[in-house]
């Protein structure tokens, strides 16, 4: 260890004076051409960096237009075009809600009508964790220009809570206070109103079609929950009288308005995936209260709960039970279990993707496996539906017994797409679309084709392994321009919109129609322990 | 630090090499991220497991949050990257780039009971390789090499301290 050593006890430390101790920077001859080599020593490596880097992205970018070339599907957010709500009190729309219950409160709440007790807690979280922005994030939604004018609920607690929702002050975007409800023991008497332009109905299931008639028969319009109706005699009436009444009609599928649909659509309609004869959907829940096993109310009894009225319409008669009246999916008398309640929204997102229908057939089975708890409706369930006319089965699969994962997946002969909250396209190996690009390397089978995450920088042709993982988990907001936005809220302007402005709401009667007859064939072929087939000329599930 | 050691010979050019080395690393990470327009932190820090978990995920949530550390992420290792491989305020480089590997380290530390979820190429127990670069970081730190092998000979005496 010798020579260069003589630099010695920190030169620098001592005499750095050459360069002055300011601004020149300028080496003063000798003894600074030794460190002018010194310096320009490191100079190759960064050479040797930037001449390699170019050239790699050079490559990765060449890589990367071809797929966009080849597939010609942009790399933005889907096109959302955006009406405003107009707000003179003149185009105030008042509105009720019959059932206020888990999923009615959080629909009424989205429509901008909170329980102020609601607002309080999430005040309180928020003073106990400054990181807890959900409040935040409720109130910077749109005022929708809305007074929340009639309440029905058969429970005294949820029409109380429903009251106190429509006056509450604290609402998203700058709204003014509500000026308060009128509660309603029957619905009929909330149509009769004046003072009701359109009704949101969140009531179970067995209610649904005789509110949706009269409501179209009274003009009012209507947002109605999934499933549509109960049974399957129950559909044509409810669609008859919206189509012959005119009334706006959404159905509560929300997740439409998700934009890992849109892009969805996107890909399939541009062909990317080839034919596609498989389709597999699923449900995969393991808790009790994914499986229905709701909260029973302290105070639900016979003097708070209407319960002859809860029985009206119901498959059978029964004694009164808070079981029943607070976990009513659990039994066919008041809805129709996994397949009104979760296949209905895979068969929504499918046929939103898609343009699917009624399927020719449907073969169903499952039975009740772990919820052994009184329940008539089956908690593991599978249903196989052909569509021969598209070439190609639609499988449901669904488990309240485990929650492993198993997505949604868009099986094609040239890539297979999987949909969550984002979008992942994979080539097939041994797809013939892709065969060239496979074979120059331009297309690795084992990467993504491209990944679409929703609210971050659209569509990506070029991951790393890393953040192919993190997109294949989906992600954890819904986005909108850059924003945080409830899928519940863009579903209600969606509606809103139409009866504003005219056109159709995203999921009208046609597609409730289909929803409806292509579930409840699910439930009869799973209740007859037989294959069971659509009829289109009799219109009838045979 | 009273006196800065100063190494000579293959003391000085190892420690040099190991320094460029990690900057060429740090440096195409940076380079890497930029000349990508759809890479984000954002999986990363939804993911993150252990200590700063909630404070990541935080981060993650608000678009405007997360443009920002993007910003910081691409821009602070493409510079300090550059910095270390040049030696040009090499030692303020090194202990930025100790800070920002400390906060990887913590994002997803491999410790008994922690489910870290992203796929690691090989098998750790408390030290990973992210640990070990720290670790580096912080001797060059103590074993400046930027005046001897690098631009800071060039710059005054307030460069590099």
């Amino acid at each position: 260890m010798s020579d260069d050593t003589r630099d010695r006890e920190t030169p620098e430390d001592a005499a750095p004076d050459t360069g002055g101790s300011t601004s020149a920077k300028k080496p003063s001859a000798g003894v600074d051409r030794r460190n002018l080599f010194k310096g320009l020593a490191t100079l190759p490596v960064l050479g040797a960096l930037g001449a390699t880097a170019w050239g790699k992205r050079q490559a990765d970018e060449a890589r990367r237009q071809a797929i966009v070339d080849e597939l010609g599907v942009s790399g933005d957010a889907p096109a959302i075009i955006d009406r405003l709500t107009s707000r003179p009190p003149s185009d105030r729309i008042n509105i009720g809600i019959v059932g206020f219950g888990g999923e009615g409160e959080a629909v009424v709440r989205a429509a901008g009508f909170p329980r102020p007790a609601w607002i309080e807690d999430r005040r309180e979280a928020q003073r106990n964790n400054s990181r807890d922005t959900r409040l935040d994030e409720y109130l910077a939604h749109g005022d929708l220009n809305l007074e929340l004018t009639a309440v029905c609920d058969l429970f005294d607690n949820r029409a109380e809570g429903a009251l106190a929702a429509s006056s509450c002050e604290t609402r998203p975007g700058g709204a003014p206070p509500g000026r308060g409800a009128t509660r309603y023991q029957r619905y009929t008497e909330m149509l009769e109103s004046d003072d009701v332009d359109a009704i949101i109905i969140a009531t179970p299931d067995h209610w649904h079609a005789q509110i949706c008639i009269d409501a179209a028969n009274a003009g009012k319009h209507i947002y109605c929950e999934k499933a549509m109706t109960r049974t399957e005699a129950e559909v044509l009436p409810v669609v008859e009288a919206v189509k012959q009444s005119g009334v706006k009609f959404q159905l509560g599928h929300q997740n439409r308005q998700l934009e890992s649909h849109e892009k969805a659509r996107e890909v399939y309609e541009k062909g990317i995936l080839g034919p596609v004869t498989l389709v597999e959907t699923t449900t995969n829940r393991n808790d009790p209260w994914g499986a229905w096993v709701w909260d029973i109310h302290p105070d639900g009894n016979p003097d708070t709960i209407d319960w002859a009225q809860f029985q009206e319409h119901a498959g059978h008669d029964a004694p009164f039970s808070l079981e029943r009246f607070f976990r009513w999916r659990c039994w066919f008398d008041y809805g129709t279990g996994l397949g009104g309640d979760l296949l209905s929204h895979e068969y929504d997102a499918v046929n939103q993707i898609m343009r699917l229908g009624i399927p020719k057939s449907a073969m169903a089975s499952g039975g009740i496996y772990t919820f052994k708890d009184g329940r008539d409706v089956p908690d593991t369930f599978q249903v196989a539906y052909e569509y021969p006319d598209r070439d190609m089965t639609l499988l449901y699969s669904a488990s309240l017994g485990s929650g492993r994962g198993r997505g949604k997946v868009f099986m094609g002969h040239d890539a297979a797409m999987e949909v969550g909250s984002g979008v992942r396209v994979v080539a097939e190996p041994l797809s013939t679309r892709f065969a060239d690009m496979i074979e120059q390397d331009v297309v690795d089978p084992d990467r993504p084709l491209l990944t679409y995450r929703p609210g971050f920088k659209g569509l990506d042709a070029v991951t790393t392994a890393t953040e192919e993982y993190f997109a294949s988990r989906g992600l954890l907001f819904t986005y909108r321009g850059g924003q945080r936005v409830s899928t519940h809220w863009l579903h209600l302007k969606d509606w809103f919109d139409t009866i504003r402005f005219g056109g159709e709401p995203a999921c009208n009667i046609d597609r409730g129609f289909e929803e409806a007859i292509t579930c409840h064939m699910a439930t009869m072929s799973y209740q007859l322990g037989r294959k069971v087939e659509w009829d289109p000329v009799q219109q009838k599930i045979v | 630090m009273s006196t800065t050691p100063t190494l000579t010979g293959a003391r000085l050019w190892a420690m040099a090499a190991l320094r460029m080395l990690i900057g060429w690393h740090l440096l195409y990470e940076g380079i890497a991220k930029l000349s990508n327009s759809y890479w984000t932190s954002a999986g990363f820090l939804a993911d993150s497991q252990g200590p700063l978990a909630g404070f990541y995920l935080w981060l993650a949530s608000d678009p405007g949050r997360l443009t920002a550390v993007d910003w910081l992420n691409q821009w602070g290792l493409t510079l300090i990257g550059a910095a270390m491989i040049l030696g040009v305020f090499s030692r303020a480089a090194t202990l930025m780039a100790a800070v920002l590997l400390g906060l990887y380290y913590l994002g997803s530390p491999p410790w008994p009971g922690i489910v870290v979820n992203a796929p690691a190429e090989g098998s750790y127990l408390i030290v990973n390789k992210t640990l070990i670069e720290f670790v580096a970081l912080i001797v060059l730190w103590l074993f400046p090499t930027g005046r001897q092998v690098g631009f800071d000979s060039y710059l005054s005496r307030g460069g590099d301290q």
